[in-house]
């Protein structure tokens, strides 16, 4: 097949991106199709246009690739393509969305207040923040409503942090989410097909509880693959990570990131298009269902439409 | 800047569309073509066999000696039997380290630093100790007061490493009495300092300062040099001179990194120079960096928010600029990108996470009109923070300093 593999563009998971792609690149090579790796810009629709593509892979992070706006230009124009449809990219990528939809559903999410900057600006809203701790509690996470990766991301220990937390958030979108601090181990559910891939878990090498940026330096967390929960945990963790992976309307492949609190798990997010690098959540649980890379990018294209 | 999340953001200023004042990027683009065109007709007609094959460890002799010129028109006398020819100033950084550095071993340097030597220092697990800048450049007082700390502990730092003329990132210019003093200790309790100078010929304004190298002759100051500033920063050539003990094991050690630097690349520059053109060629640069200068601190003082504070470097490529304490260059810099704009966030020069409110902004690779564009983008992101960030504590708490009297 002539594939055309979509890759960069200029979100702030550029980096990943590129290195999704060449690693996809390699297996769709691997798998005997034709590839055209595709930045984009600005000659995206002329070339898919002249490309003809008989598909297109999205190896995109973050906004653009993961909102849906490529997404809608290939339905437009006529191009199958891998992941979740428009619809279901615009539910994942807006995180205060995803929770009311959770919600909707009865799929347990931690409490939540969204800000957007104009209501912050024009509306004077800093003055609800003691409601907002009223209802999600301290600490919290503050945290930008549209990034994928950890970016701007901040947990507040004390009211008084609020402000800072959410100039730091809202560098990288126009709202922001304070959320509930669930303490609890952090899972990841990877999708593939409609299927749950074994449980991912993250184990943050430094114990300071708070210090979520440390997670995500290099050795900040080590991952284990399949997670130790035991049968019922995992049934109950795969249940719910499945049903959020539906209530989104997602398609294809997909990553749902869980904590596992005293409560039980609830959802954090669902991303759209899971990094697909060699080191990524989703090939990690491929790999650990006997499903190889090259396996697993055939698949994500077979899902294709 | 550790974060591997931040450093994948800096892959969005790869794109045309981003104008980016995050690199070290000389202006190649004013080369005089046929300047290199001679160079290589030379090349192809006597010298294609001698350009592909290996060369000595220790640099071409040709090059060596055009080293020795052009450290002479900086007042330093060397031998070129002392030049170590390394793969551009970065290698020698890491030559220099790896050679004096063992895991756990005290380093000294500026604060802010070259956020390029960080990575290397922390990769040869040094304890890096950074003494503070001012204006005129690292604070010996405090450098005087590390070194008596580290005494107290029965240690001693392996090196001093110091860019003491239009440092990087911070733009500042080590003072003549400081340059004296640090000699002096070198001496009194003898330590090594490392001199890196890739900017020293490029100085726009103001009197030139004897280089540590001169003031010391070589004696407890240990030379970096590179051609990537003042001819090209692709042909990767830098140097070290240093005594003939450290000599040895930099020549063992590039030995075992890369044997020798391109032969092809030492040719060219070393024939370039031996013509005697390159201080045209560098006297237009000087002009061209100087404009670029003035066009950005210009911009700085009309477009950054009241409470900021920038460097006016007299030469070097780099602005340091610092926002008023309650943003964050890293957060700003997501915002600028939005914005199609790019730095390098203060953090980048700091091995503790200071730096958090400061960035650097190059403006030797970046017309002017790109240059202003981006200022005043950058001043824009900062400035909504600031207003929102007022907004929600009220005024009053910004804690800004008072306008200076000839604010305007």
């Amino acid at each position: 097949m002539k594939v055309a593999l979509l890759q960069g563009g200029r979100s702030l998971e550029r980096g990943v991106s590129l290195r999704s792609g060449a690693r996809v690149t390699e297996a769709l090579l691997d798998l005997g199709h034709q590839v055209e790796p595709l930045d984009l810009g600005p000659d995206l629709v002329p070339r898919l246009e002249a490309l003809q593509p008989d598909v297109a892979f999205i190896a995109l992070h973050g906004t653009e690739g993961e909102d849906g706006t490529v997404q809608a230009l290939l339905e437009l124009l006529g191009i199958p393509h891998t992941g979740p449809g428009v619809a279901a990219c615009q539910r994942c990528m807006d995180k205060s969305l995803s929770k009311f939809i959770f919600r909707e559903h009865g799929i347990p999410t931690p409490d939540w207040v969204t800000y957007s900057e104009a209501a912050i600006r024009d509306f004077g809203a800093a003055s609800t923040f003691a409601r907002a701790v009223d209802r999600v509690g301290l600490p919290l996470v503050a945290k930008p409503a549209s990034q994928g990766s950890s970016l701007g991301v901040k947990v507040v220990t004390g009211a008084e942090a609020i402000p800072g937390a959410l100039i730091t958030a809202l560098s990288y979108d126009s709202r922001a989410l304070l959320e509930t601090w669930v303490s609890g181990r952090e899972l990841a559910v990877s999708v593939l097909g409609n299927e749950a891939l074994p449980v991912v878990e993250a184990i943050p090498t430094d114990s300071n509880a708070y210090d979520f940026e440390a997670r995500y330096e290099i050795g900040g967390a080590h991952f284990v693959c399949p997670a130790e929960l035991g049968g019922a945990v995992t049934e109950e963790v795969n249940r719910i990570a499945l049903a959020a992976y539906n209530a989104l309307g997602c398609s294809g492949f997909s990553r749902v990131d869980l904590i596992l609190g005293e409560d039980g798990p609830q959802v954090l997010e669902v991303n759209a298009i899971p990094g697909l690098t060699e080191t990524s959540l989703l090939p990690q649980a491929a790999e650990a269902a006997g499903v190889s890379f090259d396996q697993m990018v055939a698949k994500i294209l077979d899902l294709a439409r | 800047m550790r974060s591997s999340a931040m450093r994948d953001m800096m892959a969005i200023t790869a794109r045309p569309e981003v104008i980016s004042l995050a690199g070290g990027l000389p202006d190649t683009s004013t080369f005089p073509p046929e300047a290199f065109a001679a160079e290589m007709d030379r090349i192809v007609r006597g010298s294609v066999a001698e350009v592909l094959q290996y060369g000595p460890t220790e640099g071409l002799d040709l090059v060596r000696e055009q080293i020795v010129n052009v450290m002479a028109a900086e007042d330093m006398r060397v031998d070129a039997m002392d030049v170590t020819v390394t793969t551009g100033g970065q290698q020698a950084i890491d030559l220099i380290t790896k050679v004096l550095i063992d895991p756990g071993d005290a380093l000294i340097c500026d604060a802010p630093t070259y956020p390029g030597a960080i990575p290397t220092f922390c990769s040869y697990e040094a304890d890096v100790i950074q003494i503070e800048c001012d204006d005129d450049g690292m604070r010996i007082d405090l450098l005087e007061q590390a070194i008596a700390d580290l005494a107290a502990q029965g240690r001693r730092p392996k090196f001093i490493y110091s860019i003491p003329t239009f440092q990087n990132p911070g733009g500042v210019t080590l003072s003549l009495e400081r340059r004296r003093r640090l000699v002096e200790i070198a001496r009194e309790q003898e330590i090594l300092v490392v001199e890196d100078n890739p900017y020293g010929l490029l100085r726009y304004e103001g009197e030139s300062l004897p280089t540590l190298y001169s003031l010391d002759g070589g004696t407890y100051v240990v030379y970096l040099g590179t051609f990537s500033k003042i001819l090209s920063a692709g042909l990767r050539i830098g140097w070290t001179v240093a005594p003939t003990p450290i000599r040895e094991k930099i020549v063992l050690g590039k030995q075992a990194a890369d044997l020798c630097t391109s032969t092809l690349t030492q040719d060219f520059a070393g024939e370039y120079f031996r013509k005697g053109r390159w201080q045209e060629y560098v006297d237009d640069l000087i002009g061209i960096y100087r404009s670029r200068r003035d066009a950005m601190v210009g911009a700085m003082a009309e477009y950054f928010p009241h409470g900021s504070t920038w460097t006016r470097p007299e030469g070097g490529l780099f602005v340091w600029a610092t926002m008023p304490e309650v943003l964050n260059t890293e957060d700003l810099l997501a915002k600028a990108l939005s914005k199609n704009v790019a730095f390098v966030p203060g953090t980048a020069a700091y091995v503790d996470g200071r730096g958090a409110n400061s960035m650097r902004l190059n403006f030797s690779g970046v017309r002017e009109d790109r240059i202003i564009e981006g200022i005043r983008r950058i001043g824009e992101a900062a400035s909504e923070q600031l207003f929102l960030y007022e907004t929600m504590t009220g005024t009053g708490e910004m804690k800004l300093p008072p306008l200076p009297e000839d604010y305007q």
